[in-house]
């Protein structure tokens, strides 16, 4: 399955990682969606490093969307909400 | 629901709507291309702004430095002088340029940071929009408009998925070089104005022109004393060459 990661690009993780990345993936919404600054920071950087860890860069020729898609490891939880609002997404 | 899937979800209703804007969907293939190209020359463009930024806040750096390292020897010419006042001054202001180095190097940093980040970003859309244009070509060739749907949107939500994902990087990127510009600007009048040098008249004066009349003052003391010397009067107690100095403040 493809992630791509926004800013560093996509990356082919094994069916076996996701549910673990899933979990973090919950984790960081509920921070989103409390506001939490703090947890928001700590679970953003979580995924995202699990997420490098276990993933194998696409090569960078692809042409395929992506079955999810993470924040940076450095976006803010108004990046964040801004992105989820939709008018944050500039069309291809 | 995750944050993932919603993130994808919201990249892929933006290039739906994308596709659905063409009777023929191969005409989706060269609007998307233009697009691409667009965001390429974007995406040049916004590199060369952020390495101007960089450029310049490398030249105030240097110019800084140059300002630091002058009123640290004039700290050691007053020292030396015996005028701790004015020495004092110097290194105080010294310590003001020290701390907007210290600013400067850490905009810098982040400004490298971007820098980096949109060339990889560069090289990857780059890739991309070749891949892409390959595929055009073939679909074009070879599908009839029914046919060509599929393998159409799949090459354009693809390439629409790394034209978002760039286009925020040098929003990003932007953001970043228009609160360093504004912030340069103020140290460049601060240059510009000499507050941070000694040519001013800020509290303290004129730094470099006090030294020089102490040197002045203090030759023109040796003179006298030779002179006194020698019409056989003796030498000067120490203390007057303190006292040219507090004179010409």
């Amino acid at each position: 399955m493809i992630l791509r990661i926004l800013g560093e690009g996509q990356l082919e993780v094994a069916a076996d990682s996701l549910h673990e990345i899933n979990e973090l993936d919950e984790a960081l919404l509920h921070a989103v969606e409390k506001g939490d600054e703090a947890a928001f920071r700590s679970c953003l950087v979580n995924l995202v490093q699990r997420v490098r860890e276990v993933g194998h860069p696409v090569p960078a020729d692809h042409l395929g969307p992506s079955e999810y898609i993470i924040p940076g490891g450095d976006a803010t939880l108004d990046e964040v909400r801004e992105l989820l609002s939709e008018e944050g997404l500039i069309p291809g | 629901m995750g944050l993932m899937k919603r993130f994808s979800d919201v990249m892929k209703a933006k290039t739906s709507k994308l596709l659905d804007k063409a009777e023929d969907p191969r005409e989706t293939l060269d609007y998307s291309y233009e697009k691409q190209l667009e965001m390429v020359q974007k995406v040049r463009r916004g590199l060369a702004d952020v390495a101007t930024s960089r450029k310049r806040l490398e030249l105030q750096q240097a110019q800084l430095k140059a300002s630091a390292d002058k009123l640290e020897g004039q700290a050691r010419q007053a020292v030396a002088a015996g005028k701790e006042d004015l020495a004092r001054e110097a290194l105080n202001r010294r310590a003001g340029i020290q701390s907007q180095l210290d600013g400067i190097d850490a905009q810098r940093t982040q400004l490298q940071a971007e820098e980096d980040k949109l060339t990889v970003a560069l090289q990857r859309l780059q890739a991309k929009v070749e891949a892409f244009r390959t595929k055009k070509e073939t679909i074009k060739a070879t599908y009839t408009a029914a046919e060509a749907q599929t393998k159409i949107g799949e090459a354009v939500s693809g390439i629409s998925e790394e034209m978002g994902d760039v286009g925020l990087a040098i929003q990003r990127a932007e953001d970043k070089t228009a609160t360093m510009q504004a912030r340069a600007g103020a140290v460049d009048e601060l240059l510009a104005s000499g507050a941070l040098d000694d040519v001013t008249a800020e509290p303290g004066g004129d730094i470099q022109a006090q030294l020089d009349a102490l040197s002045a003052g203090s030759s023109v003391d040796a003179e006298l004393a030779k002179m006194k010397a020698e019409l056989g009067s003796g030498a000067p107690p120490p203390k007057e060459l303190g006292a040219a100095g507090e004179e010409s403040k």
